[in-house]
C-alpha cells in the first residue's frame, strides 16, 4: 500500500518521542553548561609542564633538553635553554628553560611531545573552556601559565600519573641504589689501596 | 529549485543546445553550499531542470598536506593524516602506518592488530552512520534521522575518546602498533555498543528503507554503471553499490583480515538507494567481524619492541600501503631515501576519485538531484583537496 513505509517511519519517531521521557538511552543530551558529562580520563587538549612539590619554578620537571620542540609537528613550541644550572625538586642541579612558550592557536593536541618527552615533564591537560577576547596574546601560553603540579596531573589522568610516579620513584630508587653501590666500591677501593701498595705499583708500571 | 536557494545564481542567456527555444541558466552551487559538507563548487548548466553540464571545482581546502608531510619526520605526519578524512582518523592512521612498516619492516603484534581492525570497523560503523544521515537530510528530511544517526555515532565516539584521548582526532597507531591499550573496562563497553548496533539498524530501516518518499527520490537517481565505475577507478561503497565485487578485506586482505568471516555486500542497479543500502548493510557485517575480533582478541605487547619511536629512518626504497577506508581504497605511497622524512609522500584518496564520476551521474537529472547524488558518494573535502 502506498504510504506504509511513511507511517511505518512515523510511528518510529512516535517511539523516540515518548522513549525520550523514559529512556536515558533515547534522550542522550545534556544541557550545558548547567549539566556536565563526567570528564573521560584519557581526554587531551593542550599540554601542560609538571612540577613536583610546592614551588613552580623549583619543582619543574623540565630540563629544556629541547626535543619536544623539535618533534612537535607543527612547531608551536619554542623554548630557551638556560645558560646555568638550578637544583630540581630531588636536590640535583639541573638545566631549566628560561623561556617555554606554546602557541596554542598552532598546537593541535596531538600529544607528541608528551611522547616523546624523556622526563615526563610535559602532559596533557584536559581543561576546554579557553574561550579568550585577545586573539594572540592570551593563546600563546608562557611556562608560568604552563606550569601545573602533579597534583593536578594525579587528579586528571589518575591511571595515568600513577603509572608515571611508580616509574618515576623506581628510577630515583635504582639510582640512589647506584650512586651508594659506587659510594661503597670507593670506599672498599680506598681501604684495599694501602693493603698491596707494591702490586698496584708494578701493575701501574 | 528550492535546492538552490542557498546558491548564487546568476543568469547567462545563452541559446539551447538542442535549438529550441530553452535557455541555459548557469548555476553556481557552492562553495558554501550547505550540501557540499565543505567548501565544494559545482559550475551547472541547467536547461529548464534538467543538467546539461556540471563541473566540480575544488581545491578550497587545500593545505599543502603532502609537502608539508615531506618536510616532517614519518612519525610527525600521523596527526596530520587524522585531518585527511576528519570523520574516519583511525584509517588513515592505519593506511599510512601500513605503508610506513610496508616500508621499514615492521612487524605488528598480534594484540595490536585485533585493536587495528575493533578501532577500524568502529571507525566504519560510525562513518557509515553519519553518512547515511546527512544523506537523508540532504534529501530534504531535516534533522530527525541525522540526529538517530549522530546518536548512535555519539556512543562510538565515546568509546574513541576513553582509548585514544580525543573523539575525532585520534593520532592512534603507531609504526609497529597502536598508542594506547584499552583501559579498564573498555573492552566491555564497546561489546555492548556493538550488541546494540544491529537494533538501531532495524530502527533506521523502519523508519526510512520503506519510505516511500525515499524510495522515489533515489531509485534510479545518479546511476553509475559498473563499467564506469571500474574504469574510472571508484573504490569502496559506491564501487560495491554499482554490483563489482571488490574489497581490499578480501582482496589484499592485510592485517589479520582473512581470520573474520563477513560477506560483502553488493548493489544491482547502482543508483543512490543501492549505495545507501550497501552501506546499511555493511555496517551489519562490520558488527560481525567486531564481534569476532572482540572474542578473540589476544593479551600481549601492543607495540613492536624493536621500533623505536623517535630518531626513525627506514632504510632507502619505496612502498604502498593501502586499506580499504570506509570510503573505498586509501593508500599512501612513500619513497625514502635513508633520511629522517619521506622523500616523497603522496596520497591516493578515495574522496577524490570518487567524486570524478560526478558529472556523469548527474547528467540528465533534475537540479535537486545533485544535492542527493553528491551525499551519495560519500566524500570528504579534507581528503579531497589535503
Ligand atoms: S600536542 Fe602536538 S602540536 Fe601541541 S605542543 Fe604537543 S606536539 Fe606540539
Ligand atoms: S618538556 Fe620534556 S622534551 Fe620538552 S624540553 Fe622539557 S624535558 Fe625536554
Amino acid at each position: 500500500m502506498l504510504g506504509e513505509g511513511i507511517v511505518k517511519g512515523l510511528a518510529e519517531t512516535a517511539r523516540n518521542f515518548l522513549g525520550s521521557y523514559v529512556s536515558k538511552d533515547r534522550l542522550t543530551t545534556v544541557q550545558y553548561p548547567e549539566e556536565r558529562l563526567p570528564q573521560i580520563e584519557a581526554a587531551r587538549n593542550f599540554p601542560f609542564l609538571v612540577y613536583d612539590g610546592e614551588d613552580w619554578q623549583q619543582g619543574m620537571r623540565c630540563v629544556s633538553c629541547l626535543i619536544c620542540e623539535k618533534e612537535c609537528p607543527p612547531k608551536c613550541i619554542s623554548i630557551e635553554k638556560s645558560k646555568d644550572k638550578k637544583l630540581d625538586a630531588s636536590g640535583k642541579p639541573q638545566f631549566y628553560p628560561t623561556v617555554f612558550n606554546i602557541d596554542v592557536s598552532v598546537c593541535m593536541s596531538c600529544q607528541i611531545c608528551v611522547e616523546v618527552c624523556p622526563f615526563d615533564a610535559i602532559k596533557m591537560d584536559v581543561d576546554f573552556e579557553l574561550s579568550t577576547k585577545d586573539r594572540f596574546g592570551d593563546l600563546l601560553w608562557n611556562k608560568e601559565r604552563l606550569s601545573k603540579s602533579n597534583e593536578y596531573y594525579r587528579e586528571i589522568h589518575p591511571t595515568e600519573a600513577a603509572a608515571v610516579d611508580a616509574q618515576l620513584a623506581e628510577e630515583r630508587a635504582k639510582l640512589e641504589a647506584k650512586s651508594k653501590l659506587a659510594a661503597e666500591a670507593k670506599a672498599a677501593a680506598a681501604a684495599t689501596v694501602p693493603a698491596q701498595p707494591a702490586v698496584g705499583a708494578t701493575a701501574e708500571k | 529549485m528550492s535546492a538552490t536557494t542557498a546558491a548564487t545564481a546568476h543568469f547567462t542567456p545563452k541559446p539551447s543546445t538542442d535549438g529550441g527555444e530553452g535557455q541555459l541558466l548557469e548555476v553556481s552551487m557552492g562553495p558554501q553550499h550547505p550540501s557540499t559538507h565543505g567548501v565544494f563548487r559545482m559550475d551547472v548548466a541547467l536547461d529548464g531542470e534538467r543538467v546539461v553540464k556540471l563541473k566540480p571545482v575544488f581545491g578550497y581546502l587545500h593545505r599543502n598536506h603532502e609537502k608539508i608531510a615531506e618536510t616532517e619526520t614519518y612519525l610527525g605526519s600521523m596527526p596530520y593524516t587524522d585531518r585527511l578524512d576528519y570523520l574516519c582518523s583511525i584509517t588513515n592512521n592505519w593506511a599510512y602506518a601500513l605503508a610506513v612498516e610496508k616500508l621499514a619492516g615492521i612487524q605488528v603484534p598480534e594484540r595490536a592488530e585485533y585493536l587495528r581492525v575493533i578501532t577500524g570497523e568502529l571507525t566504519r560503523l560510525q562513518n557509515h552512520t553519519s553518512v547515511i544521515g546527512f544523506l537523508l537530510q540532504d534529501m530534504g528530511a531535516s534533522g530527525t534521522p541525522l540526529m538517530y544517526a549522530f546518536r548512535e555515532r555519539e556512543k562510538v565516539l565515546d568509546l574513541f575518546e576513553s582509548l585514544t584521548g580525543s573523539r575525532m582526532m585520534c593520532n592512534y597507531m603507531r609504526f609497529g602498533g597502536c598508542r594506547a591499550d584499552m583501559p579498564a573496562g573498555w573492552l566491555q563497553q564497546a561489546q555492548k555498543v556493538v550488541e546494540a548496533f544491529p537494533r538501531f539498524l532495524d530502527e533506521f530501516e523502519r523508519l526510512l528503507s520503506g519510505n516511500e518518499i525515499l524510495m522515489a527520490r533515489t531509485q534510479g537517481v545518479g546511476v553509475l554503471s559498473k563499467e564506469l565505475a571500474v574504469d574510472a577507478g571508484i573504490t569502496g561503497p559506491m564501487l560495491r553499490g554499482s554490483g563489482v565485487n571488490y574489497d581490499i578485506r578480501k582482496v589484499d586482505k592485510y592485517g589479520i583480515y582473512e581470520r573474520f568471516s563477513f560477506k560483502v555486500p553488493l548493489g544491482e542497479h547502482g543508483d543512490v538507494y543501492d549505495r545507501y543500502m550497501v552501506r546499511l548493510l555493511e555496517m551489519r557485517e562490520s558488527v560481525k567481524i567486531l564481534q569476532q575480533a572482540m572474542r578473540d582478541v589476544p593479551p600481549g605487547p601492543i607495540m613492536d619492541a624493536k621500533t623505536k619511536l623517535r630518531g626513525f629512518r627506514p632504510k632507502a626504497g619505496e612502498a604502498y600501503g593501502r586499506i580499504e577506508s570506509p570510503k573505498g581504497e586509501l593508500g599512501f605511497y612513500l619513497i625514502s631515501d635513508g633520511s629522517p622524512n619521506p622523500y616523497r609522500y603522496r596520497v591516493r584518496p578515495p574522496s577524490l576519485v570518487n567524486l570524478t564520476v560526478l558529472e556523469d551521474m548527474c547528467l540528465g537529472q533534475n537540479v535537486a538531484d545533485i544535492v542527493v547524488i553528491l551525499g551519495s558518494i560519500d566524500f570528504i573535502l579534507g581528503e579531497v583537496d589535503r
